[in-house]
């Protein structure tokens, strides 16, 4: 059985010391050794941004795609082969702006992937231009004198959308991270795990500390119940979207790929392609 | 006695236009005719003229006629709108309801086809009442309709069945009373060979599927619409999977995303969405990830005329990406094409692994003609390199060189879940293991192996060409423009001139050697395409053509290339 260390690779990230992305990184690691996947049964598909580029540090397969599209990618090739545990990863531009309605569509289409923003309120890999994530009155290169708009809260966002699994994370907090990423992967549908991963080189204001200060720990609330959604609901608005661990679950719903007429069990990569005689010449009758 | 037929009917858009011209067509084509028709429509659902011309003929003639022998019209704005095409002595058949007129140089059949519909059960039948009338003017019996009535209205019953064969009977009587059954009006019978009758998106549908496409993500958008439509409903017998994305962008990335995760998938679109897909477009490029884009032209730019005829989005497949990358564009002519064209561009798309865009154009996509007999064995699948086991094996204990560089720049593919096959793909510049690298060297290394994958490469009949040796003239042409080419060819020819028709099938890689041989020893030449700024043309002379004399035929009013107007470039110039 694959441990841990099969998931690694000997690629080292080009990612700023003290990441939030490299417990990230880690986590998911741990999630796929802990459910016992092997390296070749995972692809992660991942956007463009400091975080995209996790999909290549990570041993399984691994697509990089372009910006903001990495639900897209992942979910056609959700479609390609069902039997793949597909991971889609990005930051919280690639997936809250420019891939928002990806987002949103994803929710709403429930196949069974999961998805995972590295949400650090800032678009790092541009160098520290504000988010969508990013607070009102936040400064940033293209906000120098505070942000005026306001932030999109991805819990909020999510729940309001329909999501059926949701989680949300931290990087300081590795072992919540990786029991989250777990249960997500073995969601039958779509989840989301937000992970609050600070960049320590362009966002100065959420900082490992002020996380540390403001997140609310959702495993400490005894008597949270996470398949209540309005609870959940409440709950995202109560603590201004900063609420951690499990949100919400709905174990009742039907993953896409089972509602589809006709859709084989068998993988669509591993299905036979010539077309039958049979089937032609049926299709051919309606022209005749 | 008719040799041929230009017939049209036309009305309010929802108010049966299409359906009368549809079992008109039908009902000709079970006879052995061979019929073309184009529908001329607008954006809206109800309201507004719409009309759909339907050509009748004993040979196939893959334009419509510039001119009308039958007109039926359901109000006077048909009448306004299409009376002055409708030949001297021509008929034009309309609804007493609204108090016909028309002008002087037609006859016209004033007939209460509201009323006569009412009295054989309701209204919605007066279009029947009309095709009983044609059917009477044009000396055909009337149980040619009784196939096609029986087909759309057996499941509501016999009843309504009788009702519809009725309502054409009374319709033949009362044109036959009013003196309408005119030998000069009476069609050459036809042979009975019974034809397939089809639209390009559809034969491009049933392509896809014998092709093994099993993903189709798409977001609607007229013309194209009726490919996914076709395929959500032929998919369930395969296994296949349509998904009406949230925008042209996630459809091309998902058709990505299956397409690296082993599928043949593909995507179909118009204009606007296909300018939304540059950027994808490129991804898949530099993933080496063979998708297949249908691009069903309409008129640009923006929403532009999006329900009329253009060939202008040429420009916009070749160059529309940033950077540069490997791809290949196909221009099918005919819906027999149509239907091939899909397995073709898989097997190009997974032999040189590249995305592969096949253009049609409105009239292609939506004109439903006779088309002939289209044979399951004419599609074969090619999948081009996959790995192997041995080759698994040799990268044992490593990653695998899912870029390695090789003599013909392909190299083979892997596909996720596989064991043994673990690699990276990026839209990054990246090495034969698919890992991030930016150095000089490799950049150079890598986009020459890209592009070497269609050095040299010549696309398969990308050129046809057929006439006269040494013409006087030639004819270049691209998608439907086919039928009005070979039509103005014949009657050019008929003038005593020799003309050549070069039909181009292909425009990337573009068939540079293929056109220069069929070009060659023509004393003039003209290009005929659906466009402002002369496309085609430039192409050629871009890909280094020898072709300094050529001119320009263009059109860009929406409206589909009739042959008498390319016959008539072609006289001015000789
Ligand atoms: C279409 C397009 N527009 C803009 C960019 C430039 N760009 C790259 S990453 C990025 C934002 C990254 O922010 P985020 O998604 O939050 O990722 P992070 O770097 O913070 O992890 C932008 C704007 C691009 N690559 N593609
Ligand atoms: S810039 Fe920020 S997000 Fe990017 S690697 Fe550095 S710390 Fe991480
Ligand atoms: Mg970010």
């Amino acid at each position: 059985m694959a441990t841990v260390k099969d998931f690694r690779n000997n690629v080292r990230p080009n990612w700023c010391p003290g990441c939030g992305d490299f417990s990230v990184q880690a986590s998911i690691q741990r999630a796929l050794a802990g459910l016992g996947k092997e390296p070749h049964e995972v692809a992660i598909v991942s956007g463009i941004g400091c975080s995209g580029r996790i999909s290549g540090y990570i041993n399984t397969y691994g697509f990089h795609g372009v910006h903001g599209r990495a639900l897209p990618a992942a979910q056609g090739l959700k479609l390609a082969n069902r039997h793949l545990t597909v991971i889609a990863a990005g930051g919280d531009g690639d997936g809250f702006g420019i891939g928002l309605n990806h987002f949103m569509h994803a929710v709403r289409r429930n196949m069974d992937i999961t998805y995972i923003v590295m949400d650090n309120q800032i678009y790092g890999l541009t160098k520290g231009q504000h988010s969508p994530t990013s607070a009102h009155g936040f400064e940033a290169k293209t906000t120098p004198q505070g942000n005026i708009e306001n932030a999109i809260i991805p819990t909020q966002v999510a729940l309001g959308a329909g999501i059926g699994f949701l989680a949300q994370g931290f990087s300081s907090d590795v072992n919540q991270l990786v029991q989250l990423i777990e249960q997500a992967i073995q969601y039958r549908g779509f989840a989301l795990v937000n992970v609050f991963s600070p960049c320590v080189t362009y966002n100065k204001i959420n900082t490992y500390d002020w996380f540390r200060e403001h997140v609310y720990n959702l495993d400490q609330v005894p008597d949270y119940d996470p398949t209540d959604r309005a609870a959940a609901m409440q709950m995202v608005v109560k603590t201004g979207g900063l609420a951690t661990g499990l949100i919400y679950r709905d174990d009742s719903r039907v993953p896409y790929e089972d509602q589809i007429p006709g859709y084989p069990e068998q993988a669509l990569v591993e299905e036979e392609l010539a077309l039958s005689e049979e089937i032609f010449q049926n299709a051919l009758k309606q022209f005749a | 006695m008719l040799e041929q037929l230009s017939w049209k009917v036309g009305g309010q858009q929802g108010e049966g236009v299409e359906s009368t011209g549809e079992t008109f067509a039908i009902a000709l084509n079970r006879q052995g005719y061979y019929v073309y028709s184009f529908r001329h429509f607008s954006s809206r659902i109800k309201g507004g003229h719409s009309n759909d011309k339907v050509r009748v003929s004993l040979k196939q003639y893959r334009a419509i006629a510039d001119y009308t022998d039958v007109l039926l019209a359901f109000d006077q704005e048909s009448i306004d709108v299409n009376a002055h095409e409708v030949r001297q002595g021509g008929v034009v058949i309309a609804d007493s309801k609204f108090n016909p007129t028309a002008p002087d140089h037609v006859r016209l059949f004033s007939i209460p086809l509201t009323k006569i519909a009412e009295e054989c059960g309701s209204a919605i039948m007066k279009n029947m009442v009309s095709l009983g009338a044609s059917a009477c003017l044009l000396g055909l019996p009337i149980e040619i309709f009784r196939e096609v009535v029986e087909e759309r209205f057996l499941r509501k019953g016999q009843r309504i069945v009788d009702q519809n064969m009725e309502a054409i009977s009374r319709g033949f009587n009362h044109m036959k009373e009013l003196g309408g059954a005119d030998p000069e009006f009476a069609l050459r019978p036809a042979d009975g060979t019974r034809r397939l009758f089809m639209m390009g998106n559809e034969a491009l549908g049933l392509g896809a599927l014998a092709a093994g496409a099993r993903v189709m993500p798409a977001y609607p958008i007229t013309p194209a619409s009726d490919v996914m439509e076709y395929l959500i409903k032929q998919f369930p017998k395969v296994g296949g999977v349509v998904v009406q994305t949230e925008d042209e962008i996630a459809a091309i990335n998902m058709t990505i995303g299956a397409a690296y995760g082993g599928a043949r998938a593909l995507t179909c679109t118009a204009g606007p969405g296909l300018s939304l897909m540059m950027e994808a477009i490129g991804l898949a490029g530099m993933t080496e990830t063979p998708v297949v884009i249908i691009d069903t032209q309409r008129g640009g730019p923006s929403t532009g005329l999006p329900t009329k005829q253009e060939q202008s989005d040429m420009l916009a497949a070749l160059f529309g990406t940033h950077g540069e990358i490997p791809k290949i564009v196909l221009n099918p002519a005919t819906t027999e094409e149509c239907f091939t064209v899909v397995g073709k561009a898989f097997n190009l798309a997974e032999r040189y692994q590249c995305p592969v865009i096949i253009m049609t154009d409105l009239q292609l996509s939506l004109s439903k003609q006779t088309t002939e007999p289209l044979r399951l064995e004419d599609v074969v699948i090619d999948r081009g390199a996959v790995a192997d086991e041995a080759d698994l094996a040799a990268a044992a204990g490593g990653e695998f060189p899912r870029y390695r560089l090789t003599d013909s720049g392909v190299s083979k593919r892997v596909f996720p879940g596989t064991k043994g096959g673990l690699h990276h793909v990026t839209g990054v510049e990246h090495m034969e293991t698919g890992r991030p690298n930016e150095t000089a060297g490799n950049r150079k290394q890598m986009m020459e192996k890209r592009m070497r994958k269609l050095q040299g490469v010549e696309i398969e009949d990308s050129v046809v060409r057929t006439g006269d040796e040494s013409p006087d003239i030639a004819i270049v042409g691209i998608g439907s423009n086919i039928g009005a080419i070979a039509e103005a060819k014949e009657w050019l020819q008929r003038d005593g001139l020799k003309v050549a028709h070069v039909h181009i099938h292909a425009i990337l890689p573009f068939p540079k050697r293929q056109l220069q041989e069929a070009l060659s020893g023509a004393k003039q030449v003209v290009v005929v395409e659906n466009n402002a700024t002369a496309q085609l043309r430039h192409l050629m002379s871009f890909f280094g053509v020898d072709c300094p004399h050529a001119q320009s035929f263009l059109k860009y009013n929406g409206q589909a290339i009739l042959p008498v107007e390319i016959y008539e470039f072609c006289k001015e110039m000789n």
